[in-house]
C-alpha cells in the first residue's frame, strides 16, 4: 500500500529530515486553513441570513412602492411618468464600491448614498398629484437602499461561496493526500533505514563472526606448530634416491602429495 | 339671450349634444365597477370590459395583458369619440371643445420642451403626447433649440400663443422651472376659458362658471399644498393662482400664506361649498383629499347632464371619461398588485 502513495525519494535520512518538516508545514497549513475555512462559513451563514431577511423586506417594499406609484398615477396623472424621466439630469443615489476583508477574502462592498442638494423634482406635480410624487418618491428611494444592500449581499455571498469551495478543497486536499502522502514516505523512509540498518547489523556480526573464527583458527594453529616445535618431528621426507639415475621414478614416499602444506589453496 | 339658447341651440348643436348624451348610457356602472373589483386577473378584468362600450377596443388584444395597454386603449376610446363630436362641430362648439383640450395641449408642449432640452428623440417624445393635446405643429417643437427660438418659430402659430406672450418674458423662458411655466400657461388657459365662456353667455356661461371655478379651486388648492415646504415663494405661488374662482381673491391670499395643511384647511372651510369636503377629512390627514375632490368635480359632472342646451355637457363628458379611465387604471393596479382591499379607495362611481 505504502509503495503506491508516497512521494519517490531515495530513502536517506536527509530525505527523512526533509519529510518530517514538510509534514510539519502542512499540519500546520491545514490547521490554519481549517481555522479560515470555519470563519468563511460563519461568515456565509450569518450572509445567507441576512440575505433571506433583505429578500422578504424587499417584497413588501417593492409592493409598497409599486403601489405607491399607482397612486401617483391616479393623483398625478398618466404622462407624469415622462415629465419626471425627462427632468433626470444626474442620478440621486449613487453606489460606492469598497473591500471588505474576510479571513484573507477580499469582498466586494456596495454602499448606496444619496448626493445631498436638492433636486428640482421638488415642483414636479405642482399642479396635481405632487404629494404622492413624493411619497412614492420617497417610497423607491427606500427600495432602491434595499436593491443595493441586497445587491451587497448577493456579492458578498458568491464571492464567499467561491473562496469557501477553494478554502475546503485545499483543507482536503491536505488532510486526504498530501498528509497521507508525507507520512507514508516518512514510514518508508524510516522502514528502508531499518531494513538498512539490520542488514549493516548483520553483515557487522557475520563480518566479527568470521574475524572471531579466524583469531580462533590463528590460536589453533600457532598452538600446534608450538607443540611440534616441542617434539622436533619435522616430517621431512627422506630423499635417499640416486642421483645419477635418468627416468627413475623417485620413491613413492617422496611425492610432494604427501605434503601438507599450510597456504598452498589446492 | 339667458333662457333662450332652446329656441336656436338645436339648429347647430342639437345633434352632438344627442351624440354626447348617448355617450353617458356607455359609462361604467356601479354594478360593472363591482364586476370589476371582483376580478382576480387582468385576464379577467378584459373579459368584464369587453361587454361595456370598450370592448370594441380591448377584445383583439393579445394575451399577455396589462394596465397600461388597458389605460391606453380606454383612452383611444376617449379619443375617438371626442375626434368624431370635434369634426362634426359648428364653429362656437368647435372653439370650446378645442378649449377642453388645451390643457392636454400645454402638457405635451411641456413635454416636448423638456424632452428637446435634454437631446430626446421627437418621435419618441411624440409617442409619449396625450393624443387630446396634439396640434399640427407639433413635431417641429423639437426643431427649436432654446426657448426663444421655440416660441418665435413654433408656439406663435399656437393656440397657446397668447398664455406665452402675456405671462412669460424671454428671459423667463430661459431659466424658469419647466413645473412653474407649466403652471403659469396653466393658470393663463383657464383664465382665457372662463372668459371664453362668458363671452359665450346664457347656460353654457353659468355652467361653465361653475365648473371652471372648482376646477382653479382645486388647482389653488394642489399647488399650496405641493408647494408646502418647497422653495417656491408666496408671491410666487400666488401669481400661479387664477384671478377667478370661488377663492378669489380672498381665499388665494390667504392659501398664499399657509405654511402647513391645517392653515389651508382654514382658508378653505371659509368657503361654504368646499367646507363639505374637509368636513369628511379627519384632522391631519390629506391622503383622502384627492379622492374627496374627485368625488367632487363628478358631482359637478353629472349635475351637468341635468341641464339642456349648453355646451357644459362636452367638458363635462371628457371629464368623466377621464375620471373613468382613472377608475379602471386603479381597479386594475389593484388587481395587477393584489392589493384588492385598496380598490375601494380610489374608485370613484360616476352614476
Amino acid at each position: 500500500m505504502s509503495s503506491q502513495n508516497r512521494l519517490v525519494v531515495a530513502p536517506t535520512v536527509t530525505m527523512l529530515t526533509v519529510m518530517k518538516a514538510r509534514l510539519i508545514g502542512a499540519t500546520k497549513g491545514h490547521a490554519l486553513l481549517k481555522k479560515k475555512a470555519d470563519a468563511l462559513t460563519m461568515r456565509f451563514r450569518q450572509l445567507l441570513k441576512e440575505i433571506i431577511d433583505a429578500k422578504e423586506n424587499l417584497g413588501s417594499t417593492m409592493k409598497g412602492s409599486f403601489f405607491a406609484y399607482t397612486e401617483a398615477q391616479y393623483a398625478a396623472g398618466e404622462n407624469i411618468k415622462h415629465t419626471i424621466m425627462d427632468n433626470v439630469d444626474t442620478a440621486v443615489v449613487k453606489v460606492r464600491g469598497d473591500l471588505d476583508n474576510v479571513a484573507g477574502v477580499k469582498i466586494p462592498r456596495f454602499e448606496s448614498f444619496v448626493l445631498p442638494g436638492e433636486t428640482k423634482m421638488d415642483l414636479t406635480g405642482l399642479g396635481r398629484g405632487g404629494q404622492q410624487l413624493q411619497s412614492c418618491r420617497k417610497a423607491y428611494l427606500s427600495a432602491v437602499e434595499l436593491l443595493v444592500q441586497l445587491a451587497n449581499l448577493q456579492t458578498a455571498f458568491l464571492t464567499l461561496d467561491e473562496a469557501l469551495k477553494v478554502t475546503n478543497r485545499r483543507v482536503n486536499a491536505l488532510e486526504n493526500v498530501v498528509k497521507p502522502k508525507l507520512e507514508n514516505t516518512i514510514s518508508y523512509i524510516k522502514a528502508e533505514l531499518d531494513e538498512l540498518e539490520r542488514e549493516e547489523f548483520f553483515r557487522l556480526k557475520k563480518v566479527q563472526k568470521n574475524k572471531q573464527k579466524k583469531q580462533a583458527q590463528q590460536i589453533a594453529e600457532s598452538e600446534a606448530e608450538k607443540a611440534e616445535l616441542e617434539t622436533g618431528d619435522l616430517k621431512l621426507p627422506p630423499f635417499n634416491g640416486p642421483q645419477g639415475q635418468q627416468g627413475v621414478q623417485p620413491p613413492t614416499n617422496s611425492s610432494l602429495l604427501n605434503y601438507k602444506e599450510e597456504d598452498l589453496l589446492f | 339671450m339667458y333662457g333662450f339658447e332652446m329656441m336656436s341651440f338645436n339648429i347647430k348643436d342639437g345633434f352632438l349634444e344627442g351624440v354626447v348624451r348617448s355617450h353617458r348610457t356607455g359609462m361604467l356602472t356601479v354594478a360593472d365597477y363591482n364586476n370589476l373589483s371582483q376580478c382576480e386577473t387582468l385576464e379577467d378584468i378584459k373579459l368584464n370590459l369587453t361587454a361595456t362600450d370598450y370592448g370594441p377596443y380591448l377584445v383583439n388584444e393579445a394575451s399577455p395583458i396589462y394596465t397600461a395597454t388597458v389605460v391606453d386603449r380606454c383612452t383611444q376610446k376617449l379619443v375617438n369619440d371626442w375626434n368624431y363630436m370635434r369634426t362634426q362641430a359648428d364653429e362656437n362648439l368647435a372653439m370650446f371643445m378645442d378649449y377642453c383640450t388645451y390643457g392636454h395641449m400645454i402638457d405635451n408642449v411641456v413635454l416636448i420642451v423638456t424632452g428637446t432640452l435634454h437631446e430626446r428623440d421627437v418621435q419618441e417624445l411624440l409617442d409619449k403626447c396625450h393624443p387630446l393635446g396634439m396640434f399640427d405643429s407639433i413635431a417641429t417643437l423639437a426643431v427649436a433649440q432654446n426657448m426663444r427660438e421655440l416660441y418665435r418659430l413654433v408656439l406663435v402659430d399656437t393656440p397657446l400663443a397668447p398664455y406665452f406672450s402675456e405671462n412669460l418674458t424671454h428671459e423667463d423662458l430661459d431659466e424658469m422651472n419647466i413645473e412653474i411655466m407649466r403652471n403659469t400657461l396653466y393658470k393663463a388657459y383657464l383664465d382665457d376659458f372662463a372668459a371664453f365662456c362668458q363671452k359665450l353667455g346664457s347656460t353654457t356661461a353659468e355652467i361653465m362658471g361653475d365648473m371652471l371655478a372648482f376646477e382653479t379651486d382645486r388647482r389653488a388648492l394642489n399647488i399650496t399644498l405641493n408647494s408646502i415646504g418647497t422653495e417656491l415663494t408666496r408671491d410666487d405661488r400666488k401669481k400661479l393662482y387664477s384671478n377667478f374662482g370661488l377663492l378669489y381673491p380672498h381665499g388665494h391670499n390667504e392659501l398664499a400664506m399657509a405654511e402647513d395643511f391645517d392653515q389651508i384647511r382654514s382658508a378653505m372651510e371659509k368657503v361654504p361649498a368646499y367646507s363639505g369636503i374637509f368636513s369628511k377629512l379627519g384632522y391631519g390627514e390629506s391622503q383622502m383629499l384627492d379622492k374627496l375632490l374627485y368625488e367632487e368635480e363628478v358631482k359637478k359632472c353629472v349635475d351637468c347632464y341635468e341641464q339642456q342646451f349648453h355646451y357644459g355637457v362636452f367638458y363635462a363628458y371628457m371629464k368623466l371619461r377621464e375620471q373613468e379611465i382613472r377608475n379602471i387604471m386603479w381597479v386594475s393596479e389593484c388587481v395587477a398588485q393584489d392589493q384588492k382591499g385598496r380598490i375601494a379607495d380610489g374608485i370613484v362611481y360616476l352614476f
